[in-house]
């Protein structure tokens, strides 16, 4: 064996040049709908009254509540996020069916952002070319320049992006405010660090790499593609056999390929479409922006290099006919079904999401208590969760022990049926139930809880148990 | 034993000179990161024992140009702490115990420092719930020896019982039996009378006679006790020292007369008021 043989591949560093087209028009549309959602919507106002974030979207994770419009979420309801979490995977499941790796090539955070970084590098160091020639280039004053400037950008932009992640958990104003007159918590400092870092790092240094060695979705999207997908296809019984052409030149007994390579320079992977699907191809489009370029120019029919299934170019490599787009297969059919499912239950569990919680605690030090008169006491910790944005008022009750008294002592002497819990907050009361000696169950018996609020609407329940002394 | 350098013509590296039975050592150099690391390292030790308290001296050790101390540090956070508290703190020290129940703010605030208060001063002898033990009161129920009002357990607390404080809780009960006040027949007549009236035993005539004579001024009467006396009620199912016969007969034999600290030598004016209002929110007071 060789001792020397690396490990690892070195990486050739890709140069993409430059394209224009339909799909490199759809990707900067995407681009910029999606930075302007991930900066602006930190921006955006709600009004909720004086006691309560007047920023629309917010995860205010001091407070521990999400809050989404009218919508508040308390942390034990995390599972509308998991919920959320498996319909955008479900979704990415039958998007991918369907049209391979859109995903990937047009809204991954990871494809948007180096694209943005590679627009501004093209912008200060120029086209593939020249970048190209730069890099060869001894050391000079214009290079460092050039170099410097393109960091530059790119970390203010990567700081921005830091920016704007933290302002979607803290309020977006007056954070901003703070953070240029150096007031902000060390938290906020801290993560606008990471994600810049994180940001300069994959966009402008890692790129490719991330889709290729980084990231599990091209390990196992295999699963999810069939020949009914609409993939990225170089049109081989059409291309083949490939050569340079010169004008006036005849087409007769070759392919409509003419190798001039620009969909190999514009690839941002930098792989060549012509050798087939590989795992570095992020589905973008842009070959066959570039290769549209060529066509027009050499006189040929566009589309050498499409967007097709590969059931359809299999009929049309054996001249067969090619039958229509199958979009509706078991595959898409079990995803959209689970989909609609996942959707269902957790619409279904928004809308009867109740406003109030109850929960109990059992006091067991001591166990029960016998008073003066011979009658059984046990003590309890309810806690009442009011998720309203009012004050309300909830009656207590309890069920299962015929003869027990509640009595609450709390702040002042409020009366069971009128449990006062202000707006978005647990209101937590020691209750005191007691039986007469007669009615007291020997050992552990089960009694239910239940809260009423006042328009008699919103109930809760909570089991517990009343524990008697054994006779 | 180095014998000298040369390069290894398999690998094509040098060799560190150092042969042991013929066999020769490659020397592979540390990489690069590895040693700038360790200056780094290097580096910052000095400045850090330099900075910060580092060498051991006789009796003491070298302060450090910054002048850090962990205690330095320990009474600042606690004064962070003080400061986040003392807002609470001074309301409760100058509001009365009724306003702080109508402000459920501050009332929260004084359950939860009396429960700690309470944990590490009362629990010792009241047990971690307040349910008490023999000889020393429940306070979850509503049996009170001194009272179970709010400013009744607040006073209770401030002066404690029978200790050398001016203002604390006075009363002593003979020693019947020990003293010869009566005689053990006597003794035990009080005591089934005693029993009698929870009904756990049939009272002589003698037995009554002597109550009255002996015991209703401070037990009253009816034997339902007195709250300004610290006399326990006798009617009731509750015995703090035991209801047996014979714990009864012991109590009035040798007298019991427990005892508790007054807090207010020991524990600042709001952290009574805490422990009341924790105290009073057990058993709901009476």
């Amino acid at each position: 064996m060789d001792g020397n043989a690396p490990l690892y591949a070195t990486r050739v560093k890709v140069y993409p040049r430059a394209v224009s087209g339909t799909w490199r028009r759809v990707k900067w549309a995407v681009l910029v709908a999606l930075l302007g959602i991930y900066y602006l919507v930190p921006w955006l106002r709600w009004d909720r009254g004086p006691n309560a974030p007047s920023q629309a979207i917010l995860l205010d994770l001091d407070g521990r509540r999400g809050w989404f419009f009218d919508v508040v979420i308390w942390p034990q309801e995390v599972y509308f996020v998991t919920g959320l979490l498996i319909l955008g995977a479900v979704g990415l499941f039958l998007a991918t069916s369907l049209f391979g790796r859109v995903w990937c090539g047009f809204t991954c955070p990871q494809t948007v952002w180096t694209d943005l970084f590679m627009m501004v590098e093209r912008l200060i160091e120029g086209d593939r070319n020249q970048r190209m020639r730069r890099d060869r280039e001894p050391f000079s004053l214009g290079k460092a320049a050039r170099k410097g400037a393109k960091h530059a950008a790119w970390l203010a932009i990567a700081a921005a992006t830091g920016g704007a992640w933290v302002f979607y958990f803290v309020d977006a104003p007056s954070t901003l405010a703070k953070i240029f007159r150096g007031e902000a918590s060390v938290e906020v400092y801290f993560f606008i660090g990471l994600l810049t870092a994180t940001t300069y790092t994959l966009a402008g240094w890692a790129r490719e790499q991330v889709c290729t060695y980084m990231c599990p979705w091209p390990r196992f999207q295999a699963a999810m593609l069939d020949e009914q997908s609409v993939i990225v296809t170089y049109q081989k019984w059409r291309g083949e056999t490939r050569g340079k052409h010169k004008a006036g030149d005849s087409w007769e007994g070759r392919g409509d390929c003419v190798d001039c390579r620009l969909c190999v320079n514009v690839c941002p992977t930098g792989i060549d479409i012509r050798d087939g699907q590989q795992i570095e191809c992020i589905g973008c489009g842009l070959c066959i922006d570039a290769c549209n370029e060529t066509m027009t120019k050499v006189g040929r029919p566009r589309d050498l290099i499409r967007w097709d299934t590969l059931a359809h170019q299999q009929a049309l490599e054996q001249g067969k006919p090619p039958g229509p787009w199958r979009a509706v297969r078991p595959r898409t059919l079990l995803y959209g079904a689970l989909l609609t499912l996942v959707a269902a239950v957790m619409l279904g569990a928004f809308l009867l999401r109740t406003t109030a919680d109850l929960s109990v605690q059992r006091d067991r030090s001591p166990n029960f208590v016998r008073l003066s008169s011979g009658d059984v006491r046990n003590s309890y910790t309810v806690k009442i969760s009011n998720k309203a944005q009012e004050e309300r008022r909830f009656a207590l009750d309890l069920r299962g022990l015929p003869g027990a008294v509640l009595a609450v002592t709390g702040a002042s002497d409020t009366a069971a049926s009128r449990l006062a819990v202000h707006a978005d907050t647990v209101g937590t009361f020691r209750v005191l139930v007691t039986v007469p000696a007669a009615a007291a169950p020997s050992g552990s018996h089960p009694v239910e809880f239940t809260v009423r609020d006042e328009s008699g609407r919103e109930t809760a329940t909570h089991s517990s148990v009343f524990v008697g002394p054994a006779h | 034993m180095p014998t000298k350098i040369e390069k290894d013509s398999v690998t094509g590296r040098d060799t560190t000179g150092h042969e042991w039975d013929g066999i020769k050592e490659l020397n592979t150099p540390l990489p690069t990161w590895w040693v700038y690391t360790f200056y780094a390292c290097i580096v910052f030790a000095v400045v850090y024992s330099v900075l910060y308290p580092a060498w051991p001296w006789v009796n003491s050790h070298t302060a450090g140009l910054l002048g850090y101390t962990n205690r330095a540090e320990l009474t600042q956070s606690l004064d962070v702490q003080g400061r986040e508290r003392a807002k609470f703190v001074d309301r409760i020290r100058t509001a009365s115990l009724a306003q702080i129940r109508q402000d459920p703010e501050l009332y929260n605030f004084a359950i939860a420092g009396g429960r700690s208060a309470f944990q590490t001063n009362c629990m010792q002898c009241h047990g971690a719930g307040g349910a008490g033990s023999t000889g020393f009161p429940s306070l979850v129920d509503d049996d009170w020896l001194w009272g179970g009002k709010l400013e009744q357990i607040h006073q209770t607390i401030q002066y404690g019982v029978r200790n050398a404080n001016d203002k604390s809780r006075q009363s002593m009960m003979p020693r019947f039996g020990a003293d010869g006040l009566l005689t053990p027949q006597q003794v035990g007549a009080v005591t089934d009378y005693v029993l009698s009236l929870s009904g756990k035993a049939t009272a002589t005539p003698e037995g009554a006679k002597l109550f009255q004579e002996q015991c209703a001024a401070c037990h009253q009467p009816d034997g339902k006790g007195n709250q300004e006396m610290g006399a326990p009620n006798l009617t009731d199912g509750l015995w703090l020292y035991g209801g047996s016969r014979d714990a009864v007969y012991r109590s009035i034999f040798y007298a019991r007369n427990g005892s508790m600290p007054a807090w207010s030598e020991r524990l600042d004016e709001a952290t009574i008021k805490m422990l009341t209002l924790y105290v009073y929110s057990l058993g709901g007071g009476k």
